[in-house]
């Protein structure tokens, strides 16, 4: 392994999809990850396309928009440091359901979704530990989307 | 109006928390849809200095008194008293609708305050939700004005959309200075809104601590208190090192009636500002 592959396999640890694998598993993933940064403003991905490809935010914030008619692109999410982007790429129909955008100038590791995929699908003992990595960002996204929902902060009056 | 309540400030009465002092509104500024700020100025002698977290009973003579956080600069010293209304009732929304040169009656400050001392040479978490900002307001001016004696101030505020964040204008000034980092959330996707989407929880959950050197300020809803606590707690923060802000219906302001009953505390008296240590066993009662 690379010194800059060990560096990143240190890196995965601190997102909740790679924190359940051991060093070793790390590393495996970490030779299909790759640094990346983009420009404010920059699009990921747009909501439709073919999904592949997930990133895990170091720096920056990532929008994830829908274009609501009358209303324009509108931000359901933002994703911060810390956030893994993209789930879609392993359930199907593997397209995204949101388009993503650099909100700020954003660094992140982009991992190869299909290779990603076929390592646990191949790998029981990597694939669970992962899904249940994954589970746990996704269940903690829709916690946090059940607590916008109860409109804590509405007026008393519009409740 | 101005009769009962200049009668109820004789010579005497000043210490007697009890009768309200008559105040004057000097200045009122439309927050949100429901929400005003309003400067008020002592018609006579002036009450008690405030502290940050503490609040007053602030009442229009012939509808009903109800408990306002004091949300104003504690540096003022003009006697002068800043509360934050939001219109949920009755009282409240008289008071809402109150305009400069209307009087209202005060009585306090009552309650504990935000104990900033063991933050001092540490860094500062301030996260208010909804009208909840109000009360940390001067925890914040507090902070700005004697920023020497902390680290890192971070102020996360969460809204329902955009418009409906408390002190607009000084929450743009405040992001845009040094020495003070921002995070606005709102929880409703609103086209135009350039800052983040998300529930309070999720900016506090990325954040850089420095556990073992930070103290937390909270207010909000007492959900989203505890969210919030749990994460802090989650990252290592300990819980007396974590404070809110607890609302019930205060009544006396003092102490005696009871209404404000909180298992074994008073909050009007032992609260509202407890550290978590405290309000979480409370809090995790039901119908306590």
């Amino acid at each position: 392994m690379t010194s800059a592959e060990q560096e990143r396999s240190d890196l995965l640890a601190g997102f909740a999809p790679f924190a359940r694998l051991s060093p070793a598993q790390r590393a495996r993933v970490a030779a299909m990850a790759r640094p990346v940064s983009y420009p404010e403003g920059t699009r990921l991905f747009d909501e439709g396309q073919d999904a592949k490809g997930c990133w895990l935010i170091q720096t920056g914030q990532v929008a994830l928009q829908s274009e609501v008619p009358g209303r324009g692109s509108v931000t359901v999410h933002t994703l911060g440091p810390g956030d893994m982007l993209g789930w879609s790429w392993l359930v199907p129909p593997h397209h995204w359901h949101f388009t993503a955008s650099a909100h700020t100038p954003v660094s992140a590791i982009a991992v190869d979704t299909a290779a990603l995929r076929a390592l646990a699908d191949g790998d029981p003992a990597l694939g669970y530990p992962l899904l249940l990595g994954i589970l746990e960002a996704a269940l903690a996204r829709l916690q946090s989307t059940r607590w916008r929902l109860l409109d804590l902060y509405g007026s008393p009056h519009a409740r | 109006m101005r009769g009962e309540l200049a009668a109820a400030r004789s010579p005497g009465a000043a210490a007697d928390t009890m009768l309200p002092a008559a105040y004057l509104v000097t200045h009122r500024s439309a927050e949100t849809a429901d929400t005003a700020t309003l400067r008020l100025a002592p018609a006579g002698a002036a009450l008690p200095a405030f502290r940050p977290g503490q609040f007053t009973m602030l009442c229009r003579p012939g509808i009903g008194e109800v408990a306002i956080s004091v949300s104003g600069d504690p540096s003022a010293g003009d006697g002068s008293l800043t509360q934050t209304i939001r219109d949920v009732g009755a009282v409240s929304g008289a008071l809402y609708r109150a305009r400069p040169g209307d009087l209202i009656g005060v009585r306090g400050p009552f309650g504990t305050s935000w104990d900033m001392d063991p933050a001092r040479g540490d860094d500062l978490l301030i996260v208010g939700g909804g009208v909840g900002l109000a009360p940390l307001r001067p925890v914040l001016l507090g902070a700005l004005a004697r920023r020497a004696d902390y680290r890192r101030v971070i102020l996360i505020a969460g809204a329902r959309g955009p418009a409906e964040f408390l002190f607009r204008g000084q929450l743009s000034d405040w992001a845009a200075m040094p020495g003070l980092a921002v995070e606005l959330t709102i929880d409703r996707a609103a086209a135009g809104w350039d800052g983040t989407v998300g529930f309070v929880t999720e900016p506090l959950g990325r954040l850089t601590l420095d556990v073992a050197r930070t103290s937390a300020f909270l207010c909000g809803p007492e959900i989203m208190m505890r969210l919030c606590a749990r994460i802090l707690m989650s990252r290592g923060i300990m819980a007396d090192r974590i404070q809110v802000s607890l609302e019930r219906n205060m009544k006396c302001g003092v102490g005696l009636c009871g209404h404000c009953q909180l298992g074994p505390l008073l909050l009007c008296r032992h609260g509202p500002v407890l550290s978590w240590a405290q309000a979480a066993p409370l809090l995790a009662v039901r119908e306590l």
